[in-house]
């Protein structure tokens, strides 16, 4: 086969495809001839990092995904969770990491029309997102400009197309200088027995094309995505999507109504790699092959070569197999809702993916094997050297008060306000706990008092010190943030950000994060039903941190019952629970050890799963028994902080007894497992004796009231000051934007 | 009592609207899409928040030249009940059925709070359910919700008691003139405001200082 006007493949241009020479050799063997450069550009798709999975696959098969509630695991556009009563959330959380440090207003956005997508392609209205955020130190001279943009994409896209952002994470280090993450990620609602895949059924059916016309931005993205930046990052800027959230709304508006129609048999919407990605996985999922007709794309602009078309990302597309009984009803929403609708192929029984393009065939290739056979690599690793544990007699004593007044102001745990002020919290009406909290609590429409939590964790210093311990943590916070809610954690979403995995030692923190994040899912029973692996997160050689994130969904039987974190009255008993008798110890890897000694030191707290889960547990209980009338867990910056927290949530402040060893361990240590509860005095009795049957440890700590907090011997702080220290560093910071 | 609801391309918080006022006044709104030329008979006209066009070009000026807005103003005229919520109340304005516009916030930024607001009118058929000076709470969500017009208009717009509500206690979070958060049409019939009273109408919103105003626009007691 010979192919008009396209240029010669050689080596460089191998390479710049992300392609190695063996795998090329593979393309060659597949194909029993050369490909041609649309081909090329087909293969270098399917077959990057970002849609093959070629490095993590083997590691994640691992993961466990299955469970009483998962109705659909990995593999599809997202997880989908039974929550009883015909109804099902459907959820992922997705990485737009390299473009938002390219163009961080249309990276993020982006990032969050992406996700928003592969919810409501399932079938389901999206009803929360959340999305979690990593930049690089304060003082480096991009991080101001790269929040400001990242903060106002995410929110001008997910406010306009509107829907409730209700949690999410904000993070800073200096190892994000040259590669900023954002994760985004998004749930939506719908009923069990409709719920739409993308595996194409049938012969002879039509393939249509559906939203947004095509464009040249975004091609070779995913590419894109599968390297390393170096100091040619300004070139890379055309490769970033652009994001329209109002034809992102209009498609959702015309999808859903379409669904509706009975004409929808399968449907993929066109993220990473765009025409290609969709339309292979869907042939290839049914075993059928797809033959597409570029010259009926919808293109906005002129002289796009087959190549552009198959490799652009423009953003807000669909691609779909329709009845055909039903396709002028399907035309007619569409051009209500003023949408591009165009049959662009059909489904073929010869497993071939076949492009055609001015009476020309320009690409011819075996569509199975561009999914199935694409590279999958057990990559060489190391394991990680534990550090050595921190030895506690180098703590120098310390002003409690001033520590903790110093650190509720500093980046990594001051209020987070400036942020979510910026997001529509609301929308949907169903808001019951909104971002500032341990998890975010959404309302299910269509049922009288159930409600969803969500929660977004990791700890990146604890995944950079021991990545199994880590991966273990950032599970488990997650699943102990939805407790905190009183809902039951059902199953979470894994978006593993880590560098270059062709280091042995970074592919070892991969594998060690995803032995840790298997083992406390199994624990807690709470599975990985969808994900995205993000690699090669390096700049001039230097990884990030690696940043497992996780995101996890919880429900609740009544939004009535949610807890949150604000102390409710004065002369409440405060009592911490699941912590050891001296409230805590482990300061090896903790922020104070970083932020107030300006030390990187130590073992991560270790967490125990089965003490997690106990305690976990006993807390829901507590919770579903309205016996806790404050729930905070002890997480970043340990016991203080926490009580902080509460104190200014709820306008109330806190006596809090003197603690009986190291007052630095106890209140700043970062022991795992460990929850703050408020309870009357009257039940106080009752908690303690459900306690004691529980086998749970329950210390008596202090008492609610006044309008400050005193911490053992330190002096008291007033809420007010607090308040005006925590509330107080991130606008000021974000003043001197430019 | 009867009520249409109008759907844009774009509007996203017609859900909230549609669902506080079939809670509180147990009848579900018609909807009518802005291609419509005409309008069912209806005593009260709901323009809901959003992003009608993506707010492209400015925020309601694609809406307001919408086929609907034709029936909208006829009925504006007819003394038909009209009220506009966040993009609505810019619709209102870019329609010229209010004085006025709503420039981007001052802070330059989307904002989501919850707000104070004083009852400035509490003599009309939307107001009434509260008392004039009344404070009561309220959550905005907007980019562009800066009241601004000029001096003379200003001035009228306050001589006439054209004032519903202002935000109070020093919440103003956009920079509106006078604390101006949401205004009347000189006969009172028509009202457009920039927070939300649909989001704040029952206990799961942790409170419901919204709801009078559906109460008494509705003629339905609590």
């Amino acid at each position: 086969m010979s192919i008009p006007n396209e240029p010669q493949i050689d080596a460089k241009m191998i390479a710049d495809h992300g392609l190695s020479p063996e795998e090329y050799q593979k393309i060659l063997d597949i194909m029993g001839r050369e490909p041609s450069y649309t081909e090329l550009g087909v293969f270098s798709a399917m077959w990057n990092e970002h849609c093959s999975y070629k490095s993590s696959k083997i590691w994640l098969k691992t993961l466990p995904t299955t469970g009483e509630c998962v109705i659909m695991g990995p593999g599809e556009n997202a997880g989908v969770v039974d929550i009883g009563d015909g109804q099902a959330v459907i959820f992922k959380m997705e990485s737009h990491n390299h473009p938002s440090y390219i163009e961080p207003y249309q990276g993020a956005a982006t990032g969050v029309g992406g996700i928003l997508r592969d919810v409501f392609t399932m079938g389901a209205r999206p009803i929360a997102a959340m999305n979690a955020l990593r930049f690089g130190d304060p003082k480096h001279k991009k991080t101001r400009h790269l929040v400001s943009g990242v903060v106002s994409g995410v929110g001008g896209y997910g406010n306009c197309f509107g829907v409730p952002t209700i949690g999410g994470e904000v993070e800073f280090d200096a190892r994000y200088n040259g590669n900023i993450l954002v994760n985004a990620f998004a749930a939506g609602l719908a009923d069990t027995d409709k719920i739409f895949y993308s595996e194409a059924k049938g012969v002879g059916l039509p393939v249509v094309y559906l939203g947004a016309k095509t464009g040249r931005d975004g091609v070779g993205g995913a590419t894109m995505a599968s390297a390393e930046f170096g100091d040619d990052i300004e070139e890379k800027r055309p490769t970033v999507q652009v994001g329209d959230p109002f034809t992102e709304k209009r498609l959702m508006e015309a999808t859903l109504e379409l669904m509706q129609t009975g004409a929808v048999i399968a449907i993929q919407d066109m993220g990473a790699a765009g025409l290609t990605c969709s339309a292979v996985e869907m042939g290839a999922k049914g075993n059928l092959g797809i033959e597409l007709n570029l010259d009926d794309v919808p293109v906005r602009e002129e002289g796009m070569t087959p190549y552009e078309m198959m490799l652009s990302e423009s953003q807000e597309r669909m691609l779909m197999v329709l009845h055909p009984e039903k396709e002028e009803k399907a035309r007619a929403v569409f051009e209500k809702w003023e949408l591009d609708f165009a049959t662009v192929g059909k489904t073929t029984d010869d497993l071939r993916f076949r492009l055609i393009w001015q009476g020309t065939e320009v690409g011819n290739m075996p569509i199975k094997q561009l999914g199935d056979e694409a590279p999958e690599y057990d990559r060489p690793w190391v394991k990680t050297k534990p550090p050595a544990p921190l030895d506690s007699s180098t703590i120098p004593d310390a002003d409690i008060a001033d520590a903790l007044l110093k650190l509720i102001a500093s980046p990594a745990l001051c209020s987070r306000k400036w942020v979510w002020e910026q997001y529509d919290t609301l929308i949907g009406s169903n808001s019951i706990t909104t971002p500032g909290s341990d998890a975010g609590v959404i309302r299910v429409d269509g049922h009288e008092s159930k409600a969803l939590a969500f929660s977004s964790d990791v700890t990146p210093r604890y995944v950079e010190a021991d990545p199994f311990e880590g991966g273990k943590q950032a599970v488990a916070e997650c699943w102990r943030n939805i407790t905190c809610s009183g809902a039951l954690p059902l199953a979470a979403t894994d978006n593993l950000n880590f560098g270059n995995p062709e280091k042995p030692e970074i592919m070892g923190q991969l594998v060690g994060a995803i032995k840790g994040i298997g083992e406390a899912c199994r624990a807690l029973n709470f599975p990985i039903v969808s994900g995205n692996v993000s690699l090669y997160n390096e700049t001039n050689g230097i990884g990030i941190l690696p940043t497992p994130t996780i995101a996890g969904v919880g429900l609740l039987g009544d939004w009535q019952q949610a807890a949150n974190i604000a102390f409710k009255e004065k002369d409440e008993v405060i009592l911490l629970v699941g912590a050891p008798k001296n409230w805590g110890s482990h300061l090896g890897q903790s922020i104070y050890l970083r932020d107030i000694l300006g030390r990187i030191e130590g073992t991560p707290p270790p967490v125990d799963l089965s003490h997690e889960k106990n305690t976990g547990d006993f807390i829901r209980s507590l919770i579903n028994q309205n016996i806790a009338t404050a729930v905070h867990d002890c997480s970043d910056g340990g016991l203080g902080i926490a009580l902080a927290e509460m104190c200014m949530a709820g306008k109330i402040g806190a006596n809090i007894s003197e603690s009986k060893t190291n007052p630095i361990s106890a209140f700043f240590g970062e022991d795992q497992g460990r929850y703050i509860i408020t309870v009357k005095q009257s039940e106080y009795g009752k908690l303690k004796s459900i306690a004691e049957k529980a086998l749970i440890q329950v210390n008596r700590i202090g008492t609610t009231g006044g309008d400050s907090l005193k911490l053992g011997q330190a002096r008291s702080i007033s809420i007010k000051e607090l308040k005006s220290a925590h509330e107080g560093w991130f606008p000021d910071y974000m003043k001197e934007e430019l | 009592m009867k009520s249409a609801l109008i759907v844009f391309p774009g509007s996203n918080r017609d859900r909230d609207m549609i669902k506080a006022i079939t809670q509180i006044s147990g009848i579900e709104p018609y909807l009518i899409w802005h291609k419509q030329t005409s309008l069912p008979d209806v005593d009260i006209i709901i323009i809901p928040g959003g992003f009608s066009y993506g707010d492209y070009l400015r925020s309601g000026a694609i809406a307001a030249r919408s086929p609907i807005m034709k029936a909208v103003k006829k009925a504006a005229q007819d003394g038909v009940k009209i009220l506009g919520v966040c993009n609505g109340f810019q619709i209102l304005t870019e329609a010229g059925l209010l004085p006025g516009v709503l420039m981007r916030n001052k802070s330059l930024k989307f904002i989501c709070k919850n707000v104070k607001l004083e009852i400035a009118n509490a003599n009309t058929d939307f107001t009434k359910g509260y008392k004039n000076e009344q404070i009561i709470n309220c959550p905005v969500a907007h980019h562009d919700g800066n009241f601004f017009t000029d001096e003379k208009t200003l001035s009228q717009i306050e001589e006439n008691n054209q004032v519903a509500f202002r935000y109070a206690n020093g919440t103003n979070p956009n920079g509106s003139l006078n604390d101006i958060a949401g205004i009347f049409n000189k006969e009172k019939n028509v009202l457009g405001m920039m927070p939300h009273p649909e989001n704040l109408i029952e206990k799961a919103h942790g409170g419901t200082d919204g709801r009078a105003l559906f109460e008494c626009l509705f003629g339905v007691k609590s």
